[in-house]
């Protein structure tokens, strides 16, 4: 990065740190922070959006669309979520495999589970073998987005169906007294009001998403925590321009403290739109907002 | 070999008790069940140890986030925002690699870096600012004509403390406890992915559930095993704290009674 890094060996202190802060694979380490944050970006809507078929579902009065729609919002209640994380990664491969496989090889006889393999024909395979390694990479971490967006859509449906009851029953009432059709009173009616009870509910979810977000680690997607692991360890002499000792300590403790700071920022931000939600509400939020004005 | 044998062999084997070599081929259900049941033993050991302990020490950072002193105050928002406020992994991580780094210090460390203590040391923390957060919530909201009848009647000090603050403190906190509790068992299961090394391949239900799977390359047996295994706990956890409540609700008429409704609040840590 800058000129006197041409020799590691020779320079000392701070010179030195700054070089090696900057060196290629750091700059990586950088780039994955990146990561993260897309999927944060990628994952809240999708998982909201799952969440939202979720919650409509258990609403439902068609019987196997309500055992769907409430079968999704309890599984996360008694399963730790790191066992869908571990499950899905894999269960939607072979799931996404064996579907190809059908539609492309119909004259495949041969079993698909053999012993301890899992065998699909070559061009059904995600992604094909002669494929380039971003596309590797980029199915890695759609994997990823799907299975995260699962998980944390199935908290969101529990959110917004909590939400979709606390909003008034008279509301409902008066929308079939006028002549609403069902579909129209949920679209007109319950849908715009039900955000400000699910709000709460949601920024919770934000919280967790966050720190939810190391777990693409265990997803085989090289995270902050897998640069993290790579960058702390022991480096040797022989094989490294920057030798230094286990120094995987200082790298988590970097990233705890990223994320607090995220954590610290969400939580203002989020107590913001908090309170301009609640203003003029007619809640308990709204109400002491008015008397510490007037 | 019968299934009885395969219990024989391995139902302790997480403990390392039984048969050394883990099966390689051919798993049985029984094998995946009776394997994947015995690192549950780790998983209840987990969350038992740091939920008992860390019931303790919520209540002192509790009572320290509320109290009148700037630097009890402080020290409690801090530890609740340090271990709220960042992600159980890496608070795993950090622990393990900071107990490496202490080890090489001096070897009176060196059982920090084995799971059974290290990592029990970190859930006990974190469960501590979790569950201190929940009774500082509750302590806030004790009704104020509760304290007024404290004061009117004379009784000050800990006995008071004893007598009226504890006892609501704890009956307005326990269903959040009981959440607080299901999600810490919940968490037990990241211990043995957070660099924490499983050691001769002792470890919990999920990692024997991630072999498995690893194994056979097939998801489907192993995790819901383990999804029904967990399932159970959680089960048992809701029955066990469902008495504690009923008994500190004992008192009260029955349409005062909170009754313990399991909603996942703060699941991911």
């Amino acid at each position: 990065m800058f000129e006197y890094c041409a020799d590691p060996q020779s320079i000392q202190g701070f010179q030195w740190l700054s070089c090696y802060l900057t060196n290629g694979k750091h700059l990586l380490f950088y780039q994955s922070f990146g990561v993260v944050l897309l999927l944060l970006a990628v994952t809240a809507p999708v998982a909201l959006a799952f969440g939202f078929v979720g919650a409509s579902a258990a609403r439902s009065r068609f019987l196997p669309f309500s055992l769907f729609g409430k079968g999704y919002t309890s599984i996360v209640r008694g399963v730790p979520d790191i066992a869908f994380f571990l499950f899905f990664v894999i269960a939607l491969d072979q799931v996404f495999e064996y579907l190809r496989h059908k539609a492309k090889c119909p004259d495949w006889e041969l079993p698909i589970r053999q012993g301890n393999d899992f065998v699909v024909c070559d061009i059904a395979k995600l992604p094909l073998s002669n494929s380039p390694q971003w596309v590797h990479e980029v199915y890695g971490f759609t994997l990823a987005v799907l299975t995260f967006a699962i998980v944390f859509g199935a908290f969101a449906a529990n959110v917004l169906y909590g939400a979709m009851r606390s909003v008034p029953r008279p509301q409902l009432e008066t929308a079939e007294a006028y002549g609403f059709s069902s579909r129209q009173t949920f679209w007109r009616i319950l849908v715009p009001q039900m955000w400000v009870y699910a709000l709460p509910g949601l920024s919770n979810l934000w919280m967790i998403l966050v720190k939810a977000t190391p777990l693409l680690f265990l997803l085989g997607v090289e995270d902050i925590v897998y640069w993290a692991r790579e960058l702390g360890g022991t480096k040797n002499p022989r094989f490294s321009d920057y030798p230094h000792g286990d120094w995987r300590m200082y790298y988590f403790g970097a990233l705890l403290v990223f994320y607090l700071l995220v954590t610290r920022v969400s939580e203002v931000v989020l107590d913001r739109l908090m309170s301009r939600l609640t203003l003029g509400q007619a809640t308990a939020g709204g109400e002491a907002q008015r008397k510490a004005l007037a | 070999m019968s299934c009885l044998e395969t219990i024989a062999d391995y139902g302790l084997r997480s403990l390392g008790l039984g048969e050394r070599i883990l099966p390689k081929t051919d798993f049985t259900l029984c094998q995946q069940f009776t394997l994947i049941g015995s690192g549950m033993l780790w998983n209840i050991y987990f969350g038992a140890v740091a939920l008992i302990a860390g019931f303790f020490l919520s209540i002192t950072v509790a009572l320290g986030k509320a109290s009148a002193n700037p630097i009890a105050r402080k020290a409690s928002e801090w530890f609740i925002f340090l271990f709220r406020g960042s992600p159980l992994f890496i608070q795993f991580f950090f622990a393990y690699f900071t107990f490496l780094s202490l080890k090489s210090v001096h070897p009176a460390f060196d059982p920090l870096t084995s799971a059974w203590l290290g990592a029990t040391i970190v859930l006990f923390l974190n469960t501590s600012a979790y569950a201190g957060e929940i009774f500082y919530g509750a302590l806030k909201s004790i009704p104020k004509g509760d304290m007024e009848a404290a004061d009117a009647y004379g009784i000050t000090g800990w006995k008071r403390f004893r007598r009226i603050t504890y006892p609501t403190m704890l009956r307005l906190a326990w269903p959040a406890y009981t959440n607080e509790a299901i999600f810490l068992f919940h968490a037990t299961a990241l211990v043995f992915f957070s660099g924490f090394p499983a050691w001769q391949q002792r470890g919990d239900a999920l990692y024997y559930a991630n072999y498995f799977a690893d194994k056979t390359f097939n998801p489907f047996v192993p995790y819901p095993i383990l999804a029904f295994y967990f399932i159970l706990l959680t089960l048992f956890v809701i029955t066990v704290f469902g008495a504690i409540n009923r008994h500190l609700t004992r008192h009260l008429p029955p349409e005062r009674r909170t009754r313990i409704r399991f909603r996942p609040r703060q699941p991911v840590r």
